[in-house]
């Protein structure tokens, strides 16, 4: 028997599960897909929110300013990229000033730190590139980039060093209460636990049902993004947001942590769980509502558009807490914007809820810190003719856009909680990530891949099972 | 590790290869090839269709048969070149000199230290991210080149049910590839009225095998979930938008864009260059040098050619021209620039349909066929007498040269170029295929090996137009 099971190894299940490692106890991760950050966490703005927007008194306003702080910190101790370049509400000409004003005394409520209104001089001092339509702007200090990918991957890492065990392409498919413990059917196998945790993301409604009397519904509302070449990425240094609606904070443009350029989402309530297609409709929408933001966005400079699901559950709030007919079923559910922000505070909250359940010692060689792949693309010099010394493949080329090598993509295989797929490698090391998209290095990673972990190129995936890359060898099916 | 050298050249491509070959005979005494791959020849080496060649050597080759003439002269000229080695730096120094810093394996971080560098880099492929091609994104979405690569030289197949957007020459060569490798390709679409690819490619690669052109289509959702499961294909009208109501669902597990090409310049943004905001290609002066700083480029870095023919003319100009650099300190004026290609020969629907694509040579006459009261045929349209005998040919029993690849035991590449020695039958093609099926041969091979005597009875032996080394 476990002692916790948690469902979904996103961003969220990820925070947890470190959270909960500081503990001794038995800690299991299930995820339906083959690595971590594979849903809503993979697809998102990337943004860490000053925290103006949520209602006061909300969970989702709560946890977002909460998270913002933790999340400088963090990113040092986990080694994940992060850099606070304040975002800018923009009020364009004609809009309601209420609007932006309300935004602000929202934030003042909140306990967003150092947040002021400017006016066009100001704005334009900041934002030389900014529309020359907008008249006046929120302006949040606080807001930051965060990479999503490498802060899940870190916090996963992290508590998989830590004792947390992980199982991927383990899809829960029922859950039964009997007898005060949990039985988690999963992936064809049968896991028992005294706690079960529901991150499932745009799925968490499912699981909760599977179990719960009291029945939540998750709609997703997908948001479709562009993200450019990294020679616009510094067009603007803040994050552009336009004024919020009911569905979303709207279309934001905004540099990413690693130097793109990048703008999104829209905002569709879909049916399907799984559609993260993008449109015709929806790009046009994020080019058109994008470049309201800034003069002339440079739509030819598109190297890739992707679309992601947020977990919006009809009340609209994020659902956090045991539940009350189902006790030892805790649900981390709703998890939508400002989830990623989020993230660090609700790990720690629910931990707490999990100790005060269960009081368990503390884990003696708690592994507080990770240090991440070394990149070479940032490296100097100097350190980059170290890090070939101590390993030639890192002098090996293999992506030539972000300048990635062998000896980054070997290491992403490596360690904990390895890549195992060419997105894995892609998310850990951005191999692929550039403006070739992959056109070059996606052939040798499968070489790597194949290499490291032993397994032939013709059963390497995209992204699990059903996305190999290959189909065959050349001339067998004349 | 340092080197001083008289000219860097960065890529070891057809232009860099043709470029250092024609400075060093201008008399620079040391020259410096930086190649990021294991080998020389760049892009050619997966290019093992024929068609190289005609203007340079009058003949026909394949690509990496055109890549091995131009090594073999390097080699001869005794011009140094670093293999596994990509560049990562180039910086002008005060005194007019250049510094190039690279990488490699066994030297760690190298410093090249030059008078004059060449920029022969080459060119990458637009991806479906630039295109904006809505829909999902599972594994079997690929550039062309990509699915080249996996196909020529890992001889393994990246689909079997394929579509491929865009009708650039990559596109239709990939479309016989594909097709000869044991895959179906469902159609081309082109968003354009007319193919961006040669005529004699619509010829051999399109019409050979009864692949669809679908012109003025294009690719408007990708569709499936782990991997690609259909696309939908629309008619686009004069503004290339997609008509509403004329959409089709083709199954297909495997889309191939063959969208054009961008010329590949972080090296030369590094100097601190400007690149022209629509081709993305350094600004040269006429004799190919940028802002008057002994740096030159040549070849698709610069602007895309339709032809390494052209390629390796204008890197022979560069190649003169970085020489003088080095030599006398200035490029004479009215030396020699840039090769831009003659209008291409592209296909025209309704015009070209009932006439023969000369496929003899780039300049695809359009030939007329008459069958005379006495039997012979009367051909015109044909620009040399050449001509006037494919015509011939075509019209009563059509020819073709078969290129494709063997699997390679203990290689340093897991498949082998090989080709026809002679034109075969063109309904033998498939049948030739199936017989080389299970060839497996030892490496090391070299260029001219023999592989299959006679093969299929046609003849012709199977020959290796490439060379493979042991591991």
């Amino acid at each position: 028997m476990t002692d916790v099971i948690i469902i979904g190894a996103g961003v969220v299940g990820a925070a947890i599960a470190r959270e909960l490692s500081r503990k001794d106890r038995s800690v299991l991760v299930l995820e339906k897909n083959s690595d971590v950050c594979e849903g809503t966490s993979k697809a998102n703005s990337g943004i860490v929110h000053g925290g103006y927007d949520a209602m006061p008194g909300t969970k989702k306003a709560f946890f977002n300013v909460k998270g913002s702080l933790m999340m400088e910190e963090l990113s040092k101790t986990l080694d994940f990229p992060y850099k606070r370049n304040g975002s800018l509400v923009l009020l364009p000409d004609g809009a309601d000033e209420e609007t932006l004003d309300a935004l602000f005394q929202r934030g003042l409520k909140n306990g967003v730190k150092g947040l002021e209104i400017i006016d066009r001089d100001r704005l334009h001092e900041l934002e030389p590139n900014v529309n020359d339509s907008v008249r006046k702007a929120l302006y949040v200090p606080t807001g930051a980039l965060v990479c999503p990918f490498l802060l899940t991957i870190a916090l996963a890492e992290n508590a998989a060093v830590n004792g947390v065990e992980f199982r991927f392409d383990t899809e829960v498919t029922d859950i039964r209460k009997e007898d005060g413990a949990f039985r988690v059917f999963a992936g064809g196998e049968e896991y028992s636990s005294r706690y079960v945790i529901n991150a499932a993301g745009v799925y968490a409604d499912v699981i909760h049902n599977m179990v719960c009397p009291q029945k939540i519904a998750i709609r997703p509302v997908r948001g479709q993004y562009c993200l450019f070449d990294r020679t616009v990425g510094s067009v603007i240094k803040h994050t552009l947001f336009s004024l919020p609606t009911a569905m979303g904070k709207g279309v934001l443009v905004t540099p990413t942590v690693h130097g793109n350029l990048m703008a999104g989402p829209t905002a569709e309530a879909v049916d399907d769980r799984e559609a993260t297609n993008t449109t015709a409709v929806g790009l046009e929408t994020v080019l058109q509502k994008g470049s309201l933001s800034v003069n002339s966005l440079p739509g030819r400079k598109v190297i890739t558009s992707f679309a992601g699901l947020r977990a919006r559950e009809k009340g609209g709030d994020f659902i956090i807490g045991e539940d009350r007919n189902v006790p030892g079923f805790i649900d981390v559910s709703g998890i939508e914007s400002p989830g990623l922000s989020a993230a660090p505070a609700i790990g720690v909250h629910v931990a707490g809820l999990v100790n005060e359940l269960d009081q368990r010692p503390d884990r003696k060689d708690f592994a507080e810190t990770r240090k991440g792949t070394p990149s070479m693309a940032n490296a100097d010099e100097k350190t980059r003719q170290r890090l070939i010394k101590e390993n030639p493949a890192f002098a090996n080329v293999i992506c030539r856009c972000e300048l990635v090598t062998e000896g980054e993509i070997i290491d992403a295989i490596k360690r904990p909680l390895g890549a195992r797929t060419l997105d894995g490698v892609k998310r850990r090391v951005r191999a692929g990530m550039g403006r070739c998209q992959a056109g070059f290095c996606s052939p040798k990673v499968a070489q790597i891949l194949s290499r490291e972990l032993g397994i032939s190129e013709e059963e390497i995936t995209k992204s699990g099972k059903g996305s190999e890359i290959l189909k065959g060898i050349a001339k067998h099916d004349i | 590790m340092t080197y001083d050298v008289d000219i860097a050249v960065i890529g070891g491509g057809p232009a860099g290869l043709a470029a250092a070959d024609s400075a060093k005979k201008a008399g620079v005494k040391n020259i410096l090839i930086l190649e990021r791959d294991f080998r020389l020849g760049g892009i050619l080496n997966q290019c093992i269709h024929n068609g190289f060649g005609l203007h340079t050597f009058k003949e026909e080759l394949t690509g990496p048969e055109y890549a091995d003439r131009y090594i073999k002269k390097i080699r001869e000229d005794g011009v140094d070149y670093m293999l596994d080695t990509m560049v990562t730096d180039l910086k002008l120094n005060d005194d007019g000199s250049k510094t190039v810093t690279a990488m490699n394996r066994t030297e760690g971080i190298i410093k090249v230290n030059a008078k004059a560098v060449i920029l022969s880099m080459g060119c990458r492929e637009r991806a479906r991210g630039s295109m904006n091609t809505p829909g999902f994104r599972g594994a079997g979405i690929y550039s062309a080149g990509t699915a080249q690569l996996f196909v020529n030289i890992n001889g393994k197949m990246p689909g079997r049910q394929v579509v491929i957007v865009g009708s650039g020459d990559i596109g239709l060569i990939m479309a016989r590839r594909m097709t000869l490798e044991g895959a179906k390709v469902k159609m081309v679409v082109e968003i354009m009225p007319h193919s961006g690819g040669l005529k004699r490619n619509i010829v051999q690669c399109l019409q050979d095998f009864g692949i669809p052109l679908r012109l003025s289509h294009t690719v408007t959702d990708i569709r499936g979930g782990k991997r690609v499961e259909g696309v939908v294909v629309s008619r686009v009208d004069d503004d290339l938008r997609p008509v509403e109501g004329s959409e089709e669902y083709v199954e297909c597990d495997t889309v191939l864009y063959s969208v054009g090409l961008i010329p590949e310049n972080e090296i030369t943004l590094k100097m601190g260059a400007k690149l022209d905001e629509r081709t993305n290609a350094p600004l040269v002066g006429d004799d190919l040098q940028i802002d008057s700083s002994g740096v030159f480029a040549c070849g698709n870095v610069l602007h895309v050619h339709d032809i390494v023919d052209h390629v390796t003319e204008e890197a022979v100009n560069a190649g003169e021209n970085a020489a003088s650099f080095v030599l006398y300190g200035k490029v004479s004026k009215g030396a020699k620039g840039l090769v831009e290609s003659a209008e291409k020969n592209v296909y025209v629907p309704g015009v070209d349909e009932d006439k023969m694509t000369c496929v003899r040579c780039p300049n695809g006459c359009l030939l007329s066929v008459e069958k005379g009261t006495d039997g012979t045929l009367k051909v015109t349209g044909n620009l040399c007498p050449r001509g006037e005998a494919y015509a011939v040919s075509e019209f009563t029993a059509p020819m073709r040269t078969l290129t494709t690849t063997v699997r390679v035991k203990n290689g340093t590449t897991k498949a082998l170029p090989v080709k026809t020695s002679a034109d075969i039958p063109k309904e033998k093609l498939l049948e030739c295929i199936r017989a080389l099926t299970d060839v497996e041969v030892a490496a090391p091979k070299r260029t001219g090996d023999i592989i299959v005597k006679n093969i299929a009875d046609t003849g012709s032996d199977i020959i290796a137009t490439g060379s493979v080394d042991n591991v």
